[in-house]
């Protein structure tokens, strides 16, 4: 496992009406390849923009960004974005929204056969081949954050960038999706940063929580090794020592260091 | 409400399940009931019910509303007299046999209501066509870049609120003909609302579907296809129905001044020939007509709602 990942000096400063605004400053941090991270902070601490940045939807203000030593210079299918909202066409079926990623990075080099085999594996990958051929209107809400991942996912991107995908979700349908997302990732070996605002979300997923501090001007404030065994079982690591001791050490930072002010 | 019940299965398995919709009524369990329920208590009975209750509500108020207007003309004809308003009975009769041949042909000035109304529908059709085939790609110019938006703003505020007849003039003074004029008035009073209603569309395509787009990197052509005209396409609907609403408005106004065939100088002429009923006939054709295409629009439109 090499540097896969590298952000160097990061910095940025939006302009708003009211002057210039510094979301992010010094932020430096180094994801190897296959890791799983999780960004974690207090909403408003920039760590969607974070996201951005290595998606190329933004580009920093100063600072370098370096995946597999080239710097990002703006969004590429390499870098699969599952957002939070879903952003499915409603106007296209599962299969169809999937598709037309599919289409985009293997379109050139494969049958047309082969790019509809990719894609109904992507929907099997997230256990949606039933619903394959249903606009997303017609399906839950849960269904169609999982029709995003099938689409993030059939793009084979070298980094898996997940956008709080669970956020909007309920209890029983976050604890699914997660579950599923670790075994997909275990399977795959993707790269994977994903910003959550969930404590238990981000000890139970990543290899490392990074712990960002509260904006304007937010850094990284900590970074935490999760060194638990995997494969993980939720169930089990509710009885497990160590999880809730990380997981303390995760609340500690959001709650006693970093307490965000009240308005 | 049928409640959802959750077994011992995991929670993987649960997840893993198909989203199912829940039947709309759990199935009723077989037990030995000590009388045969009336079939108005039954639950299908009592749908029944409600499903005429829901007719007569949905239908009762528009019924009285037409009643009351037929019985208000009644009342206008009859204060009048003689010389006061045909009453819908008369009128009735003359519409009966005003359609009983709507497509005879005794020379230029005297053609069937049929002939009329198609003459009126093909103005309306060409000018409006036309309108599309130049607002809907200008539409999309003026809402994908900026600087044309800038340039077309003043032009468009400023022809936009003039009177459609007013261009008439214009039309007979550039085409020296009539029928090229009224497609003209037709054509310069409908493209505004296709113009502005797809230009806003354009401009209001959600940034999330441009980042799937940027995230995927597609191409030109694929963005076009894929993500911006289907998102503008209800935007597009709606203009296209404002802009046939005003089309058929004009169309009368434009027939009236340029005379020869359609609806509009079939009202001017039966004004004329003094002849009312004929008038009032008019009225009603175009009404329906309009509302005919407006509800046919409607109905289209909702073909290409997503949400």
């Amino acid at each position: 496992m090499h540097n896969y990942l590298h952000i160097e000096n990061a910095k940025m400063v939006f302009d708003t009406k009211k002057g210039k605004f510094t979301a992010l400053t010094d932020i430096n941090l180094t994801v190897k390849q296959g890791e799983f991270i999780a960004l974690i902070g207090h909403s408003g601490c920039g760590k969607s923009t974070l996201l951005n940045l290595v998606a190329g939807l933004t580009s920093p203000t100063d600072g370098i960004l370096l995946l597999s030593e080239r710097e990002i210079s703006g969004p590429g299918p390499e870098r699969a974005v599952v957002f939070q909202n879903h952003s499915l066409l409603p106007w296209l079926t599962c299969f169809g929204n999937v598709y037309l990623a599919v289409e985009r990075v293997f379109g050139a080099r494969e049958a047309k056969a082969k790019l509809k085999e990719r894609t109904q594996a992507a929907l099997e990958l997230v256990g949606l081949a039933h619903a394959m051929h249903k606009h997303p209107g017609e399906i839950s809400g849960g269904m169609k954050q999982r029709v995003g991942i099938a689409r993030a996912l059939a793009m084979e991107p070298k980094v898996l960038l997940l956008d709080e995908p669970f956020g909007a979700l309920d209890a029983l349908t976050r604890a699914g999706l997660q579950d599923e997302l670790m075994r997909i990732v275990q399977e795959t070996h993707a790269t994977t940063l994903m910003v959550t605002h969930d404590v238990d979300e981000a000890v139970l997923l990543s290899d490392r929580i990074v712990m960002m501090t509260n904006g304007p001007a937010a850094t990284i404030g900590e970074v935490l090794d999760v060194d638990l065994p995997r494969p993980r079982d939720r169930l089990k690591l509710a009885e497990n020592a160590h999880y809730h001791h990380l997981r303390g050490q995760v609340l500690e930072f959001l709650y006693q260091k970093h307490m965000k002010k009240a308005a | 409400m049928s409640a959802v019940t959750f077994n011992e299965g995991s929670l993987k398995d649960i997840m893993n399940k198909p989203d199912t919709v829940p039947a709309s009524a759990a199935p009723v369990e077989t037990q030995a009931k000590p009388r045969p329920t009336p079939y108005f208590e039954t639950e299908r009975g009592l749908a029944l019910l409600e499903s005429f209750g829901n007719f007569f509500r949905a239908t009762l108020p528009p019924v009285i509303g037409i009643a009351l207007f037929i019985l208000l003309w009644q009342i206008v004809s009859a204060s009048g007299g003689d010389s006061g308003l045909p009453g819908p009975a008369k009128t009735w009769e003359a519409a009966k046999a005003l359609f009983a041949d709507p497509f005879y042909d005794n020379g230029p000035n005297d053609k069937g209501i049929g002939w009329n109304i198609l003459h009126s529908l093909y103005r309306v059709g060409a000018g409006f066509g036309l309108a599309a085939l130049v607002g809907i790609p200008l539409g999309f110019m003026i809402g994908r870049f900026a600087f044309l938006s800038g340039m077309m703003a003043p032009i468009i505020s400023l022809l936009r609120p003039v009177s459609p007849l007013a261009w008439l003039p214009i039309g007979l003074y550039v085409f020296k003909e009539t029928e090229p004029a009224s497609l003209w008035v037709i054509f310069i009073s409908s493209i505004w609302p296709i113009i502005l209603n797809t230009a806003a569309g354009v401009s209001r395509v959600p940034q999330d579907y441009l980042n799937v787009a940027r995230v995927l990197n597609l191409s030109e052509w694929k963005i076009f296809t894929r993500i911006l005209f289907p998102s503008v396409l209800p935007h597009l609907m709606t203009g296209i129905r404002l802009s046939m609403g005003v089309a058929w408005l004009v169309i009368v106004a434009a027939e009236m001044l340029t005379g020869g065939t359609g609806l509009g100088f079939w009202v001017w002429d039966e004004w004329n020939n003094l002849n009312v009923e004929h008038i009032l006939i008019a009225i009603f054709v175009v009404g329906i007509i309009g509302l005919l295409l407006e509800q046919g629009l409607m109905l289209i439109a909702k073909r290409f709602n997503y949400e």
